[in-house]
């Protein structure tokens, strides 16, 4: 027995112990609606007794006999209940059971398999400095995941569950986001029903995809000759108009958008998706020619020539041998330039009055208000969100497929 | 971007410009025109427009260009050919404080409208009719009126004078394009007390924002780096905050931090971690003591800086990753063999490796997180010491409907941020091709 080996063994249980507590008591929290009081205290005691009995058993190498984790899941088990009084989450066993119970199976589940994970090869007697070094960064990447999965994912769950409540729930009890089945499907979707009906979503929406779609036609039409231009044909001052493209892309949107408002407003074209759609592209393209030209560099040129030997003119080159190859970049940079106009605030907010031509972001801008529900201003955020999570996903794993195919590795 | 030299030594003579290389300098800058057209008409133009409006007494308002507007109508109650009517014609200069110059009003006289006596500048060549007003003081009124006798086609029309809306043409000063120059915008925002408490937000912001995206990053790439199931799954999760709307994400926070109805201070009041409920964006600091010291935290800051971090640590997590999985995987065998722990490993061989993405992720975030003016807009409108230079740009700008001021601070942008670009130039390792 070395007291460090023990030291770090207990912290182990103890740190696993109180986590899991925590993360497990604000979960059944948001699900049920009941308030859940994580006994912390009484975990991390749990936790740490656990571990201690699964690294004495490990150590021991006995044979036979319940193994080290089934034996450190009833020490966790049984110093729970009775340091939490047989209340483990704060609530009597007798408010919504199922859950408690499910709740207390994922909350021994997790602390054995997590001391297992981090303590695997520990051991009570001396361990050097590479086996507690493991231990460290073990225990650094669990609480890592936990945190992360945590930030990322309850932004996005407060704001789905929240879109389906309603306006007296979220005000009684805003810790409650569990799902009211009673008040059936047009209950649960009301928020999004009366944004489609009464708040013009559905020509925001249509609004939004044209505006997104032509800004990545217009940009592809303007970069993919730029690009092609500077990355294959040789000419004079070939490198200062490539890279000042880039420097143009650090220049803020802020800057452009007092002289674009006073022009704008001078030429009549503030108000008008015309307007959006000379700037949008010209702040894309950038960019997108930086890409492109990047890509276009990596494709062997031999096939060029070859085609080129086989007289084709150069438009012929580039519609028939260098767009297909680039597929994948071209999908990338459609993605790319796809999501900045869809998610672009600051223009659509400075140049467009007319609730006619909303684009969705300024549409949802104009959600927030004292007079309309939160749950309304939440339901617009899904709706913004949706098309381009589903766009981004799908994109994704073409983008694996059209770079894992080989065809432009010669 | 591997393969450059492939196309420099394909072809081609390697001194003068031959017929074939001038066709083909050419095609490259046919290629390339529209694209510098546009850029250069909504990029750079407005840059230097940017600076021209600095230094000109401009307000909002002066958008509209002093016009005359004109309102036509028709007097008296004809109702017979041959009753006698007037046209008159109400002009007023729009302006209160500019002059307009050669005004001149053209109309169609409507069908059926015998004319009898002119007044003074018109003239009537066909059925058009023309009258030169010449230059109209500030805030000028006028009637013009019209008598004449009417026949059969007028009384049959309903309202026949709207037949032809009157023209009217004039000049006048336009406030974008005269030569009054003004250095007052500037000493406006300098000499305002915020203004150097929004220079140190915006810094603080910048470098906080930015290092803590950067170390968010570099964490979750870590965690990914290995293979385990699942992964696929985590990674596109990480994502999400990054490629969602910003105005999805910053509502939800909002929503989520609310101080009355928020779910995260509901969960610290309910669970007892604090007494009362935290207005996360709307409390400028918070006191607390420090052995004995009292110190000020500032709140709402905080929390937009945490919302950046997590906003755009996906960023630097993504192209973290990317590098260290080139990493060869000899060396950790190596340095293994030789008994270096996990943590040297690190230390000693990853970080190193990847200190050429790490510099060159933390200037390019550094200057976008400068740039950044939708989020603090919309978290906290630039409330409770959040206000940045990017958000004083709209606020002197449109708030205050000072335009001029508005393009001097975003002047002051631009030239942090060219010394930031020229240091970016400077210190960008070039090996790791961005």
């Amino acid at each position: 027995m070395r007291p460090g080996s023990v030291l770090l063994t207990a912290l182990t249980g103890l740190i696993w112990g109180v986590t899991a507590m925590v993360v497990i008591a604000v979960t059944l929290t948001l699900i049920t609606g009941e308030v859940a009081l994580p006994q912390a205290t009484a975990a991390g005691l749990a936790g740490l007794v656990s571990a201690l009995v699964f690294v004495w058993r490990q150590s021991a190498g006995t044979r036979g006999g319940l193994p080290a984790w089934g034996l450190s899941a009833g020490a966790l088990f049984l110093v729970l209940m009775a340091a939490s009084f047989a209340a483990p989450f704060g609530l009597s066993l007798g408010t919504t059971p199922v859950w408690q119970g499910l709740a207390l199976i994922v909350f021994v589940a997790g602390v054995t398999a997590a001391n297992r994970i981090s303590l695997g090869g520990a051991r009570l007697g001396a361990m050097s400095r590479y086996e507690r070094e493991v231990i460290y960064i073990r225990i650094a990447k669990g609480i890592g995941f936990v945190v992360f999965t945590i930030i990322v994912a309850l932004p996005f769950y407060v704001m789905v569950m929240t879109s389906l409540k309603s306006q007296q729930a979220l005000l009684a009890n805003p810790l409650d986001l569990s799902i009211d089945v009673s008040q059936g499907l047009d209950g649960l979707f009301r928020s999004y029903v009366e944004l489609f009906t009464q708040f013009n979503f559905g020509r925001y929406l249509m609004v939004s995809a044209f505006v997104s779609i032509a800004t990545v036609v217009l940009t592809l039409l303007f970069s993919v000759p730029g690009a092609y231009a500077v990355s294959r044909l040789r000419f004079p001052g070939q490198a200062f108009l490539a890279r000042s493209v880039l420097l143009i892309y650090m220049v803020p949107a802020i800057v452009l958008v007092i002289p674009l408002y006073a022009v704008f407003s001078q030429l009549g074209l503030r108000n008008t998706l015309t307007g959006l759609l000379i700037v949008y592209p010209a702040t894309t393209i950038p960019v997108a020619l930086y890409m492109l030209q990047g890509y276009f560099r990596g494709l062997p040129s031999e096939l060029e020539e070859a085609g080129l030997m086989d007289g084709l003119s150069r438009i012929g080159v580039i519609l028939k041998i260098t767009l297909p190859l680039s597929l994948p970049a071209l999908a990338s940079v459609s993605l790319y330039v796809f999501m900045i106009a869809w998610n672009e605030f600051l223009f659509a907010f400075m140049f467009l009055d007319d609730p006619d031509i909303f684009t969705l972001s300024r549409g949802v801008v104009s959600l927030n208000s004292s007079e309309v529900p939160r749950q309304h201003l939440m339901a617009g955020a899904v709706i913004a969100t949706v098309p381009v999570l589903v766009i981004f996903l799908w994109f994704e794993r073409f983008l694996v497929q059209g770079l894992t195919a080989g065809s432009v590795k010669g | 971007m591997s393969s450059h030299d492939q196309t420099s030594t394909s072809s081609g003579p390697p001194k003068g410009i031959g017929p074939m290389q001038r066709r083909e300098m050419w095609l490259a800058y046919m290629m390339l025109a529209p694209t510098f057209a546009i850029i250069l008409m909504i990029v750079a133009g407005p840059l230097m427009a940017n600076f021209w409006i600095s230094v000109k007494p401009v307000q909002l308002a002066d958008l509209r260009p002093p016009t005359v507007l004109v309102n036509e109508r028709a007097r008296g109650r004809p109702e017979a050919a041959g009753d006698s009517a007037t046209l008159e014609y109400r002009l007023r200069n729009s302006s209160q404080d500019e002059e307009i110059r050669n005004v001149v009003l053209t109309d169609e006289i409507p069908a059926g409208f015998e004319l009898g006596a002119l007044p003074e500048p018109c003239s009537v060549t066909g059925s058009v009719l023309t009258c030169d007003l010449g230059t109209v003081e500030p805030g000028w009124r006028d009637r013009l009126q019209l008598e004449g006798t009417v026949s059969d086609a007028f009384l049959s029309a309903d309202r026949p004078e709207r037949a032809s809306e009157p023209q009217i043409a004039g000049e006048a000063n336009n406030v974008l394009t005269n030569f009054d120059f003004t250095l007052e915008n500037f000493r406006r925002i300098f000499n305002a007390d915020e203004f150097w408490s929004v220079l140190r937000v915006t810094f603080y912001y910048t470098i906080f924002g930015t290092g803590g995206a950067l170390v968010l990053g570099l964490f979750a790439a870590q965690l990914l780096n290995t293979v385990f199931p699942g992964r696929g799954v985590l990674r596109g999760l990480f994502l999400f905050p990054y490629v969602s709307p910003v105005i999805a994400v910053a509502f939800t926070w909002v929503v989520l931090f609310d101080p009355f109805s928020g779910t995260l201070n509901a969960l610290l009041t309910k669970m007892g971690v604090v007494a009362d409920p935290i207005n996360f964006f709307g409390q400028r600091a918070v006191e607390f003591s420090f052995f004995g010291l009292s110190m000020e935290f500032p709140l709402a800051l905080t929390t937009v800086i945490a919302f950046e971090a997590w906003r755009y640590f996906p960023l630097s997590f993504l192209f973290i990753l990317a590098r260290m999985q080139s990493i060869n995987t000899d060396m950790y065998e190596a340095a293994e063999m030789d008994g270096a722990t996990p943590l040297q490993q690190f230390w000693y061989l990853s970080l190193p490796q990847l200190m050429g993405i790490l510099s060159v992720l933390f200037l390019l975030r550094f200057i976008w997180t400068f740039n950044k003016f939708d989020d603090i807009f919309l978290l906290t409108g630039g409330n409770a010491g959040t206000r940045t230079l990017t958000v004083d740009v709209y606020e002197q700008g449109f708030a205050l409907s000072n335009l001029g001021a508005g393009a001097a601070v975003a002047v002051v942008v631009f030239v942090v941020l060219v010394t930031f670009a020229t240091l970016f130039i400077r210190f960008s390792p070039k090996e790791e091709g961005l």
